[in-house]
């Protein structure tokens, strides 16, 4: 008998690898990946880091211009996560178990917030550039409509999980649903809520980067601006302007987590 | 990027999230200092998001207007779905090349994550090799992977290469991380046992570690999977990868082919809500195990 199984679990273990090696060969024709390009590319790229990716003292006059479109990134980020939680909290308490009002319209929320967030941000900021151009607002609702999908399925797994036991106490004792929704949903689901709200700020400002790459707006824009003039060193400043930002404001919403959670 | 696994990292970072708030909090109202910081968190959130209405860049667009373009514009993408450049097989051939450059970066990161990894968790390696690792890493996700991808263009010249190499590296940054905090869950008592009995670090690895943690990893990795499909979309559209997000960058900058726009969107759409279907799938299993 045990032989027998380990006869089998090799056979499965025989074939997972063969799947593997088929789909990884597989992949290679279709991307015409050059495996021994890659290999050589990484020792070159890591020569050319070194002796051209850094910045100069001539770099640092460009400091401002920078300052100004990291401003208007972290502003987007955050303008854009702010709206849409508001918006993703009505849709989310359709979508709750415990808060919403039928099952019809739960299960529709629920197909929209995920249509939203299955979107990835680089089809929303294509389709965006068509109406708004090069302005600050594709970029804002590129952000704006991929959180709002995100923000929900996250409102709606905490509504869930944090408030079933309040609302049937409160249903219990006759409270009115707007009663229940304000003085006990939203206090007691409040901290999470806000930890998914900076958690998504935290991210937008990484995303921003390849949004501004694709519709010329914010830092991406200003990285690829120097990247394609072949300014190396302020492109460089530039990514270490966002590692910055990232890390300043992943330190403060860790402050924020750890005394409200 | 995903909601399961943020909300995976979110957990092992703060175990109180899961406890929520009992129901004492509300009922008398007291003020305390998680109170205040989250008044204080709220109104900052909301004076930054007026200011930056405010200072917004709005070029010379005039808002109303834009926005009625806008939702015209939606309504002739996503009702009227056409092909103009390409037919259905071609299609297919393009969402195939892309999840064929999120399988291929995925499986290399997870090869060389896996090792690393073992490297990183602090109850197989040492503390000094643990941080050291853990440190780079940070580093390393802090940066969009497109960053990387054009970073790598420079030696490699823009297209699949750079952006598979880009891809793994980001890949590796975060599977480390993932790997190792699985590995660190492993029961200390059974290492100590293999040892005690003589066995040596590969076969503690082999034979307890690996085994133990393998659900765990399955899931990290095709959560991965999940995210570098929305990646490769972004590297097609922004770093010349080609792909399916080649093909969307096209009809929406060059040919301004709404109907197509909405097709293509269309196809990235469904790829990508099967993937969260299985990533469900898998993480129900993961639970009940």
């Amino acid at each position: 008998m045990r032989v027998e199984a380990l006869v089998k679990k090799r056979k499965y273990n025989v074939i997972f690898f063969a799947v593997l090696l088929i789909l990884t060969l597989t992949s290679i024709v279709l991307t015409e990946f050059d495996a021994a390009k890659g290999i050589t590319s990484i020792p070159r790229a890591i020569r050319w880091a070194t002796s051209n990716f850094y910045p100069d003292i001539k770099s640092l006059e460009k400091i401002p211009r920078i300052w100004i479109k990291l401003r208007e990134t972290i502003f987007l980020s955050i303008a854009a996560t702010t709206m849409a939680a508001i918006c993703a909290a009505f849709l989310a308490l359709l979508g709750s178990k415990t808060t919403r009002v039928n099952r019809l319209l739960g299960a529709a929320s629920r197909g929209i917030s995920s249509i939203f967030r299955n979107i990835p941000l680089t089809a929303w900021a294509l389709i965006l550039l068509l109406s708004f151009g090069q302005s600050s607002l594709t970029g804002f609702f590129a952000l704006f409509f991929f959180n709002f999908g995100f923000l929900a399925r996250a409102f709606v797994d905490t509504i869930d999980e944090v408030s079933s036991d309040g609302v049937e106490a409160l249903q219990a004792a006759g409270a009115t649903y707007f009663q229940i929704i304000f003085q006990a949903v939203i206090p007691t689901c409040l901290p999470q809520m806000i930890s998914w709200i900076l958690f998504m700020i935290e991210t937008n400002i990484r995303s921003a980067t390849l949004i501004g790459i694709l519709t010329g707006t914010g830092i991406g824009f200003i990285f690829e601006l120097y990247y394609k003039s072949f300014q190396y060193h302020v492109a460089s400043l530039v990514v270490i302007f966002i590692i910055i930002s990232v890390l300043v404001i992943e330190f403060i919403s860790n402050y924020v987590r750890r005394v409200i959670l | 990027m995903n909601y399961l696994d943020s909300l995976e990292a979110l957990r092992t970072q703060f175990p109180s999230y899961k406890s929520g708030v009992t129901l004492h909090n509300y009922s008398i109202k007291k003020v305390t200092k998680a109170s205040i910081v989250m008044r204080i968190t709220l109104l900052s959130l909301v004076i930054l998001t007026v200011y930056g209405f405010y200072t917004f860049d709005y070029k010379d667009i005039r808002i109303i207007d834009a926005i009625t373009q806008a939702l015209t514009t939606f309504k002739t993408m996503f009702t009227q779905p056409r092909f103009n450049h390409f037919n259905f097989g071609q299609g297919v051939y393009q969402v195939a090349v892309t999840l064929g450059l999120t399988f291929l970066t995925t499986l290399i990161g997870a090869f060389i994550a896996l090792f690393l990894g073992l490297f990183a968790a602090q109850n197989l390696s040492s503390t000094v090799v643990s941080n050291a690792i853990k440190s780079f890493v940070a580093v390393i996700r802090a940066i969009d992977t497109v960053l990387w991808v054009l970073i790598f263009a420079v030696a490699a010249g823009l297209g699949s290469v750079a952006a598979v190499i880009g891809m793994t590296f980001h890949t590796i940054g975060y599977l480390i991380k993932a790997y190792s905090e699985s590995f660190e869950e492993l029961d200390p008592g059974v290492i100590e046992a293999l040892r005690g009995s003589g066995a040596n670090w590969w076969q503690i690895v082999f034979q307890a570690v690996i085994p133990s943690s393998a659900t765990s990893l399955l899931s990290w990795t095709f959560m991965r999977f999940e995210i570098n499909y929305a990646v490769a979309v972004a590297m097609g559209a922004a770093a010349g990868a080609g792909g399916i997000g080649f093909e969307l960058f096209m009809a929406g900058n060059h040919y301004y082919d709404l109907r197509e726009v909405g097709l293509i969107t269309y196809f990235i759409l469904s790829v990508a809500i099967v993937l969260e279907l299985v990533s469900i799938r898998l993480k129900l299993r993961l639970n009940t195990h």
